[in-house]
């Protein structure tokens, strides 16, 4: 038992029941289609369309369909696939490092978020077969044994790193989802009413019932993968960043990377939950579940992790500064004042700026303005990609060799496209899957839930001794 | 005798088992039990269900199987092999390049009786070491798919006999007089036949004019050019001479001149070169001292010049600085007898001013050898003009066109066609219907000179000869055959060219023969070559030339010429040696002009021509241009069926030149205005400053003289032990060379920047042509490129903004850039698949089967090196004009040694290591090392000034070794040290001779 403290905003609020959650967490699932999930499902189909033919132009007649030259061999290929590794970040963050805190305020956001990191890794891990010359071949990056004269990979290639890392993440944040909606899946099972239904949620829940083993074992496997997932969160976009690193590229050749990087994927992969949760809590009345104080809670990271990124913006300049190297000096002073200026500075004002606007709690509770300012941080992570592979290549050592990218309607159309991908998985979750975590968020219900107004409190105050959805003990 | 050992298949067959029996006929006897009724199984005939699987496994895996077979490509052997030529070994020709003056002794590089690359002849005395770029590329138009394939009357396809026979049969009936056009012929069998040709009628003349012609210059020295020794000159003064690059003779004044240009720590004394010139040539690039001039100047200068040597008339002003005037006059003077004076100009005055400034400096003798002068432009623009105003007289009865177009390149190229109307019969001989043979009766197509048997005299006593090294593969016939059939002689050309050596034979002929064809060359001073040196000599009065608005010249690009072979794909990618643009030609203009304009690079200009003709053309700030001026490469703009690689490209710029006394001038007064349109220049280098880096490294030869050891800056690392090499600060192990340990060498003092060097990696190495739009989008695939760069206008320590501008008269300076092969090499560790490593000769190796194309190499590649396949280049109607990949002619041009690469692969310099392994298998076999020259890069073949060295650098007796263990700490220096990537390639500082 825990204590909770009487001034602490409540997780759940609206008086819910048990019956109440597993209600309105599967109402979406078992009832008709929404029609503005419709909507937003024919919308998310026209990006997946785009994205299949932007695709199909690529493989067919080859990566000179992007805007790519022999100076910037990589420009919206890794900035989408960087981008969209950072996003996958916040899922088995919250899941993995709130669960390791005990902070449970988690409990209701973790589905979707880690729904969302494992389809932004899913778009994320086709930049990096898209973007081969021959996509075809791109088995040969594992470590397979194979018939070619025993050729074996490049262990030095952060590339290589980079398989490991992803692939690694994939599967343990695909594991750690799974796992977690097994009892749910059990619960729409038990509800459904139709043969297809049953036995779909039958098949996905494994079997479960609900037994007091069952849920030891399943509460020491979240256990296990949280220890697991937490590691990779550090570790996934740390190897991202020894892409750049690693190399002998100014501006690219840069030691604070790493940390700079996970910061950054935290900051943006809270920004992407909370756009997507908005709408969410919205369009499928979740807002008891996902309240303001969530909102709130992940407002707050958003503003440390924003301000670990301006920190390391300011440090890049110091070092290049500081180190003496022409070449780095040059860099730094390209990217905020050479053609590409305009990315530089909108990578600034949306990452280190708008956030700074957090610390009005005004702000940090208003539904509206959080939304615009996770578009922005959205927006400026992605730019902040792009500032670091496009400036740092287009003007590196030999001025001869120096060039301009602009991206081709290809290139747009396989960032929209992937966009439109990750809406269409998103938007199939969130229908057929429950978005919240119904066991993990009546297990809070009775420490962290509001009492319900007919009870006779006000509804700010925590639960008291009459309440049954209390069971925390108090000395009054 | 014994029956054969018998073997059983089996127990059953030796003991004849009537089950054996039953099967012995069967080679498979097992066969799967389908529809068989086997013991009491199934006895409802039906097939069983594991064997129904079985049969469906088995059709499944045979389809596909039989899916995967590769379409079978029939290569049908030698029946019976041709002497000397084994499959897979080279053989080299001996044979000549002549175009437009630019003359290359060649040896030509064959390999199962196809034409696949052009070398340098080191037997020749003129040109032994290099060529020029468009030598390099001339194999492309032997594979032109745009040649004709027949000779066309009235422009239908016909028969040569009836050819010969309505020639023939009108040119006996010829009424007026028989013309004989073509542009300079220096073939002494090939004049002689000329002559002979037109004995017969009673009127005939052979006019000689050149595209860009030399009329002036000869007209002031009697009829030849003055045999110049760049070489001997310890000052040599250019006027608008681009002699490097396309005046008169290029690559031997570019071999004469590097002559004085090479130094090291026991030798540091080098030529001082001026240059006073309108636009920035490729001479000018290399000019120690060089002043912009307007070509309304160049008569008052070259007149101020003359009078202060010769000390006559009084000292007049000049357009260049008093300064430097004086510094000019001061070197001259010091060094009578070693110095030289060049000019480009057409105006006879001026030449023979220079002339009397020669004598005076006593130049003839000395720096003009008199006895052997050089004949390789012979143009009579008088003569040709004459032709013109006859033929519209209707006073011409035939006339033929022979390497001539003049209704295209001649300042009066209307007239030309108007006067052709009048003329009863026209014969071309073009290779192909253009301007000029659109308007012939009968275009009797030559020969490509690869297929032609010739001789060539560009030198007094510098003979040397051509062979065919393939077989005609068109129907198509050399001229000079021609001539002979329809001078109803019995003999052809290589029987009349034979005859007319046997005058200058010593000796058995057919040996002497056979060695002369052997060697190419004969250089033992005869000379066979007759010209005409009756022309009028011109006195030193200058015409004084109105400057007339914005004064315009025409120039020749280096790698297109006048023209001739503007439907070569390689040439038209080959970037310009000083403004690095592609496909097509631009108005290059002064930025003051520009800004008085307000002009940016790639706004259209409308250029109005003083004949009121216009053309459209973009612009390009030209640093160095003279402001007041601007410059038109010749050429462009053609609109031929034949021509499909050029159509659309620029527009015609001949117009610039006029005609004012009987002679052509490349330069004339034209009327600019800025239109709303705009084009983009295909560049392939856009920032042009070096941006205060020490990526490329230059010094003064004062400086140099002082101390050799301080004019190259060193990078060192600080460490808590003192400044410390990069080298010696390292992470990663060394590799350990035990055989051979390849290393390249570049002199900037010597590299002109020409380009030969790139063009001749493009051929060597399958390099495809991926045409203006994708060099626009900044990816050609050159392996080696030269990165030239501008000095930036004066400017504050760090401010980037301001160094990214160029000087307004800027020093340039040429750095070959190829892969850098490095020993820590920034791609090797990074690619993920392993597609490219190190070898154990030192040499960076790209796998291409192995690359699955993430390019993360490139992006970590300091020097940008290397190219990704962003398509497939061959055979994709997309690259169509890429002629070398995408027709079954064109390919024939490919390097069988050299992989063609796929789409989605990443390429690069390979040190030519085809040519590495042969060389070292050539000295395997016979038992010893490879000595150093025998294994050479294509590049360093080709290169005109010996600028590059490659080879051994674990020989101790190779060249290289010993200009690395001269150079160091001296002149040698990598680029970018400072990463220690450690370079195979060592680069030495460039030393100018400031005045």
């Amino acid at each position: 038992m825990q204590h909770v403290s009487p001034i602490r905003e409540p997780l759940v609020t609206g008086g819910k029941t048990y019956h109440d959650i597993t209600e309105d967490v599967c109402r979406q699932v078992e009832a008709k289609p929404n029609v503005r999930w419709a909507a937003a499902l024919a919308v998310a189909l026209v990006g997946l369309a785009i994205f299949i033919y932007s695709v199909y132009r690529t493989l067919w007649y080859g990566i000179g369909e992007w805007g790519l030259n022999k100076t910037v061999g990589w420009a919206w290929d890794i900035t989408n696939f960087v981008w969209w590794v950072g996003i996958g970040h916040a899922g088995t963050l919250i899941s993995a490092i709130l669960l390791l805190f005990r902070q449970k305020w988690r409990t209701s956001i973790n589905r979707a978020a880690e729904a969302m990191t494992i389809f932004a890794v899913i778009c994320a891990a086709m930049f990096p077969v898209l973007h081969m010359g021959r996509p075809w071949l791109a088995y040969w990056v594992l470590p397979l044994p194979n018939t070619f004269g025993s050729l074996w990979v490049n262990f030095n290639s952060p590339l290589l790193w980079d398989v490991f890392a992803i692939s690694t993440y994939f599967s343990v944040s695909l594991v750690f989802w799974y796992i977690g909606l097994i009892p749910d899946f059990a619960t729409i099972r038990d509800r459904a009413t139709g043969p297809i239904a049953r036995r779909a949620y039958a098949v996905l829940s494994f079997g479960w019932t609900g037994s007091a083993k069952a849920w030891s074992r399943y509460e020491t496997v979240s256990l296990i993968l949280a220890g697991l997932a937490t590691p990779l969160v550090l570790s996934v976009h740390t190897i991202v960043s020894m892409d750049f690193a690693t190399s002998v590229i100014p501006g690219w050749h840069t030691t604070i990377f790493p940390p700079y990087f996970v910061a950054g994927a935290i900051f943006s992969g809270f920004a992407m939950v909370l756009t997507l949760m908005i709408i969410t809590r919205k369009v499928f009345f979740l807002e008891h579940y996902i309240t303001l104080e969530h909102v709130e809670s992940m407002n707050k990271v958003i503003i440390l992790t924003g301000s670990i990124v301006g920190v390391a913006y300011t440090t890049e300049f110091f070092i290049a500064w500081y180190s003496g190297v022409e070449y780095e000096q040059y860099a730094f002073i390209n990217r905020a004042f050479g053609p590409y200026w305009w990315a530089y500075w909108s990578m600034m004002t949306c990452n280190v700026i708008t956030p700074q606007l957090f610390w009005f709690r005004k702000i940090r509770r208003s539904l509206t303005a959080t939304f615009i300012i996770s578009i922005f941080v959205n927006i400026g992570m992605w730019f902040e990609r792009f500032v670091i592979i496009v400036t740092s290549l287009h003007r590196d050592y030999l001025p001869s060799s120096w060039a301009m990218f602009s991206p081709t309607m290809i290139d747009i159309g396989v960032y929209v496209g992937t966009i439109g991908l990750f809406f269409t998985l998103f938007l199939l979750f969130t229908k057929f899957f429950p978005v919240v975590n119904m066991a993990e968020v009546k297990s809070i219900l009775k420490s962290s839930s509001e009492v319900n107004a007919h009870h006779g409190k006000a509804a700010t105050m925590h639960a008291t001794d009459k309440d049954l959805n209390s069971n925390t003990h108090r000395n009054e | 005798m014994q029956d054969r050992i018998k073997y059983w298949k089996g127990i059953e067959e030796l003991e004849n088992a009537p089950e054996f029996e039953k099967h012995a006929h069967n080679e498979f006897p097992e066969f799967l039990p389908v529809n068989e009724l086997e013991g009491g199984e199934s006895s409802n005939g039906k097939t069983r269900r594991r064997d129904f699987l079985k049969l469906l496994g088995f059709s499944m895996a045979a389809v596909s199987l039989a899916s995967c077979e590769a379409p079978v490509r029939k290569a049908i052997p030698y029946l019976n092999k041709p002497v000397d030529v084994e499959p897979g070994v080279a053989n080299w020709y001996a044979s000549t390049f002549y175009l437009n003056g630019d003359y290359n002794s060649i040896l030509v590089k064959t390999r199962e009786g196809r034409p696949i690359k052009i070398e340098p002849n080191p037997s020749s005395g003129l040109t032994p070491l290099g060529t020029s770029p468009k030598a390099q590329g001339s194999l492309m138009g032997l594979y032109d798919n745009n040649r004709l394939r027949f000779p066309l009357i009235a422009g239908k396809e016909a028969k040569w006999e009836d050819v010969d026979k309505q020639i023939k049969s009108r040119l006996a009936n010829v009424s007026g007089k028989v013309a004989f056009v073509s542009s300079t012929i220096i073939s002494p069998s090939t004049k002689r036949l000329i002559d002979e040709f037109g004995s017969r009628f009673g009127n005939f003349e052979h006019v000689t004019y050149d595209a860009n012609s030399a009329s002036a210059l000869l007209q002031a020295n009697g009829g030849v050019i003055p045999g110049y020794d760049f070489s001997k000159a310890n000052i040599i003064v250019g006027i608008n001479a681009d002699f490097l690059g396309t005046w008169v003779a290029p690559v031997p004044f570019a071999k004469q001149y590097i002559q004085t240009r090479k130094v090291d720590a026991d030798n540091p004394s080098m030529s001082r070169h001026y240059q006073f010139e309108t636009m920035l040539s490729l001479t000018g690039s290399n000019a120690d001292v060089r002043v912009p001039i307007k070509p309304s100047e160049e008569a008052a200068f070259v007149t101020a010049l003359h009078n202060a040597v010769t000390g006559q008339g009084a000292s007049s002003g000049s357009a260049a600085d008093a300064k430097v005037m004086a510094a000019v006059v001061k070197d001259l003077q010091a060094n009578r007898g070693k110095a030289l004076v060049v000019c480009g100009s057409n105006d006879p005055g001026i030449q023979a001013m220079v002339k009397a400034i020669n004598t005076a400096l006593g130049a003839e003798g000395t720096t003009i050898d008199t006895a052997a002068p050089y004949f390789v432009k012979q143009g009579n623009d008088a003569a040709m003009i004459r032709l013109i105003e006859e033929m519209n007289a209707g006073s011409v009865g035939a006339v033929f066109f022979f390497n001539a177009n003049p209704a295209y390149n001649h300042p009066l190229a209307a007239r030309v066609v108007s006067g052709l109307k009048k003329v009863g019969l026209k014969v071309s001989f073009a290779d192909r219907v253009e301007e000029t043979a659109k308007f012939a009766d009968f275009v009797t197509p030559d020969h490509h000179y690869l297929e032609s048997w010739n001789d060539f005299e560009p030198k007094r006593g510098y003979i040397s000869l051509s062979q065919p090294v393939i077989s005609p593969i068109f129907t198509t016939r050399q001229m000079q055959d021609s001539l002979l059939v329809w001078s109803d002689q019995q003999t052809n050309f290589y029987e009349y060219m034979r005859n007319n050596w046997r005058s200058v034979a010593s000796g058995d002929f057919n040996k002497f023969w056979e060695k002369a064809v052997h060697d190419g060359v004969l250089e033992n001073g005869t000379s066979m070559l007759q010209v005409s040196t009756s022309t009028a000599t011109a006195s030193t009065s200058v015409r004084k030339i109105q400057p007339a608005g914005v004064e315009a010249v025409l120039y020749e690009k280096v790698s297109i010429g006048t023209g001739e072979m503007i439907n070569n794909p390689w040439l038209q990618e080959l970037p310009d040696p000083v403004s690095k643009a592609t496909w097509g030609n631009y108005v290059a203009v002064p930025r003051l002009m520009a800004e008085e304009m307000q002009v940016v690079q790639g706004d259209v200009l409308k250029v109005t021509f003083a004949n009121n003709e216009s053309i459209e053309l973009p612009a390009l700030i030209q640093p160095g241009q003279a402001n007041g001026t601007v410059a038109i490469a010749m050429g462009y703009g053609r609109d031929l069926e034949a021509m499909p690689v050029a159509n659309g490209l620029g527009a015609n710029a001949y117009p610039i030149a006029t005609v004012a006394d009987n002679a052509v001038l490349y330069t004339s007064g034209v009327k600019l205005e800025k239109t709303n349109a705009t084009s983009p220049i295909a560049q392939t280098q856009t920032h042009h400053t070096i941006m205060d880096r020490i990526v490329v490294q230059e010094n003064t030869l004062a400086k140099y003289k002082e101390n050799p050891k301080e004019v190259t800056k060193y990078i060192r690392l600080a460490t808590h032990e003192g400044p410390a090499k990069p080298a010696t600060i390292s992470l990663w192990d060394d590799y350990e060379y035990k055989n051979h340990h390849w290393g390249m060498v570049i002199d900037l003092n010597s590299c002109i920047g020409c380009g030969s060097c790139t063009m001749s990696c493009n051929v060597e190495n399958n390099i495809p042509v991926v045409g203006k739009a994708e060099v626009l989008n900044r990816r050609e695939m050159h392996w080696m490129r030269i990165d030239r760069y501008y000095s930036a206008k004066e400017h504050e320590e760090k401010d980037y903004a301001e160094m990214e501008h160029p000087a307004d008269n800027p020093s340039v300076i040429f750095q070959p850039m190829l892969c850098q092969h490095c020993n820590h090499a920034p791609c090797e560790t990074v690619c993920p698949v392993a597609a490219t490593m190190h070898s154990s000769e030192g040499i960076n190796q790209m796998v291409y089967n192995r690359c699955v194309g993430t390019r993360y190499c490139a992006n970590n590649c300091p020097y940008k090196v290397r190219r990704f396949n962003w398509f497939a280049y061959a055979n994709n109607d997309k690259f169509g004009f890429n002629e070398t990949m995408n027709n079954d002619l064109g390919k024939m041009v490919l390097n069988p040694d050299v992989t063609v690469r796929t789409r989605g692969v990443m390429e690069k310099c390979s040190f030519c290591v085809q040519r590495v392994q042969l060389g070292k298998l050539e000295a395997k076999r016979e038992n010893r090392r490879p000595q150093d020259g025998d294994i050479v890069t294509a590049c360093a073949q080709s290169c005109p000034t010996e600028a590059i060295v490659f080879g051994d650098m674990k020989n101790p007796e190779s060249r290289i070794s010993k200009i690395l263990a001269r150079q160091q700490g001296e002149r040698a220096f990598h680029v970018l040290e400072e990463l220690n990537t450690q370079p195979n390639v060592t680069y030495l500082t460039k030393i100018r001779n400031l005045a």
